[in-house]
């Protein structure tokens, strides 16, 4: 390369790099007013509008905001249905994976084609009769509507017998039944270890997709204090909070700032684990 | 021994199916049944055979529901795609080395994680008329004279849910891009470069070709996604998908037949409207690319 177009790559390079920070700017701006704004009191916000400038308002809005709502119930209660629904479906869809690559039986390929099939069908079609069951089973205004459901995750069960069907060797599965092993043991001892770098792959999605789900807690709780987090906010906005601009911001930056802390430190994980889900398709 | 143990393989599955089966398929089932009822909630559901799905096809509030849902996704996607795609081309591009590849993937995504319900707030109060931070940055630099009512306006009002599902989504598409792109093999684009092929040549002749797998799956999920569209408008309007009903999307036009007004059985049958236009346009999409593909050959 002559020196002409390496002068040239740079000039490029430099227009580029500001055009990605620029971009950076306008991911992470609606976030820094938010911050900034949860500082601020309402009269502040009202008479000087727009400002990078912290506040000194934001205990007067804390203590506002608590006044309606407390936003850490509704905090926890995400984070236990969220943990609850990760946990019930990587076990469950391993067991699943593990018993159709595995065994083989009658039907078991029917039934997984089943399973591919629904795979397909967006969540909501079964909404209404969803609802109309629970209620005959007096399950609402409880979690487990949010937390059972989800034992039966087709796309996990499919991305975990992909991801078995290059990496299980049925010798080492024979090798453990002459040892006298249970087929529970083995799976146990051998199908989850062995399953595991897949199943945190997908217990990542699993609990990203609880904890922002909102139409069905918003259909099956009634309880407030049995809100999660998305449904609670929901209800911030019709709430008296909303007359006051400060405590609104810090509402939501409350229920967003824990996330973007996790979101530092797991950043790594969850993108491969977006990119390895996209490209096992 | 093998033989008798395959009886295992049942009990494995077994969880799954019984919980699938209440939990999914029952529901989609009873669903479908309720779609040909006058189902209100409560008490017996009378069957009224097709009537739901003729009301359904000459429901002027569906349609137009339908054509938001579409329009508001369209914008969506072609915001999200577009800038995903220059991305993508400018970090694959072997001459220019760009660095920082995994700061900026993680920055872009940020977006994408936060709850929406969070992010619906959030914008509709920065989008707020006379005390929003967006006017007041506009007026500030005296783009406008005037604060806008964005979300009270059926056209601002559209866009602006588009453009911040585009701000949410383009760093997710941006990131599965990077995955489609890294299964390249790097040999393609060294040949190029010997052959003295230009940036934009090696895009659209060795990545956009090879990436046609990804490009299909991007689409078709964010489709059908897209057309679920629920909680930016539940959360931007009043719930009813004001102004003028330009943000009534057909999950939100679903959702207040049942649980605002218990028209339980036509609820059930906009659901599988919607089915059945997901099928369509999911469907329609296959073909697309199919065919493109056999073309280009």
């Amino acid at each position: 390369m002559n020196e002409q177009t390496k002068k040239k790559n740079k000039i490029i390079k430099s227009i580029f790099y500001t055009l990605l920070v620029l971009l950076v700017i306008i991911s992470f701006i609606p976030f820094y007013m938010m911050i900034v704004n949860a500082t601020r009191s309402n009269a502040d916000i009202l008479r000087n509008g727009f400002t990078l400038i912290p506040g000194q308002a934001i205990v007067d809005n804390y203590n506002v905001l608590l006044e309606y709502m407390n936003l850490w119930r509704g905090f926890a209660n995400s984070l236990i249905v969220a943990l609850a629904v990760t946990v019930l479906s990587s076990y469950f869809s391993a067991l699943t994976a593990f018993g159709f690559s595995v065994y083989k039986f009658k039907g078991s390929n029917f039934l997984f084609v089943t399973i591919l099939v629904l795979m397909m069908v967006p969540g909501q079609l079964g909404l209404i009769g969803f609802y109309d069951i629970m209620r005959t089973f007096g399950f609402l205004d409880t979690y487990i509507p949010l937390i059972v459901p989800p034992i039966a995750s087709t796309f996990t069960v499919f991305f975990l017998r992909q991801f078995l069907s290059s990496v299980l060797h049925s010798s080492l599965i024979e090798a453990a039944r002459i040892d006298g092993a249970h087929e529970f043991t083995i799976f146990h001892k051998i199908g989850v270890p062995m399953m595991m770098p897949a199943i945190s792959t997908m217990a990542i999605f699993s609990f990203i997709g609880s904890w922002n789900n909102y139409i069905l807690p918003l259909v099956v709780l009634f309880s407030p204090e049995k809100y999660t987090l998305p449904v609670m906010m929901g209800a911030l906005r019709g709430s008296q909070v909303a007359q006051n601009l400060g405590a609104m911001y810090l509402g939501i930056a409350i229920s967003v700032v824990p996330i973007m802390t996790a979101f530092i430190f797991l950043s790594k994980y969850i993108i491969s684990s977006i990119s390895a889900g996209a490209v096992k398709e | 021994m093998q033989s008798k143990l395959n009886k295992y393989g049942y009990v494995f599955i077994l969880p799954f199916f019984i919980v699938f089966a209440t939990f999914t398929i029952y529901p989609i089932i009873l669903t479908f049944y309720y779609s040909f009822t006058s189902y209100s909630g409560f008490g017996d559901a009378a069957f009224i055979g097709f009537d739901n799905y003729q009301r359904l096809l000459t429901d002027s509030y569906f349609w137009e529901a339908f054509y938001n849902t579409i329009y508001i996704w369209g914008i969506n996607f072609g915001f999200q795609l577009g800038i995903a795609l220059l991305l993508a081309i400018l970090f694959s591009d072997i001459r220019l080395k760009m660095k920082g590849l995994s700061f900026f993937r993680a920055a872009f995504y940020l977006p994408n994680l936060i709850t929406i319900a969070s992010v619906a707030l959030l914008f509709g109060i920065l989008l707020g008329w006379h005390h929003g931070t967006i006017n007041h940055i506009l007026l500030d630099l005296g783009f406008i004279s005037e604060p806008i009512n964005w979300l009270n306006n059926p056209t601002t009002a559209r866009w602006s849910v588009a453009l911040i599902g585009a701000w949410m989504w383009f760093g997710h598409t941006f990131i599965i891009l990077m995955a489609g792109i890294s299964g390249i093999s790097n040999d393609y684009f060294e040949a190029a470069l010997i052959d003295g092929a230009s940036r934009l040549q090696m895009f659209f002749k060795i990545t956009l070709p090879l990436l046609k797998p990804i490009m299909l799956y991007v689409l078709i999920t964010s489709l059908i996604g897209g057309l679920q569209i629920f909680d930016l408008p539940m959360l931007l309007t009043d719930g009813r998908g004001a102004p003028q009903g330009s943000l009534n999307t057909m999950v939100l036009y679903l959702y207040n037949q049942a649980f605002r007004v218990n028209n339980y059985g036509y609820a059930a049958a906009i659901a599988y409207g919607l089915f059945i236009i997901t099928v369509c346009f999911s469907l329609i999409t296959f073909k697309a690319m199919y065919r493109k593909s056999v073309k280009g050959e």
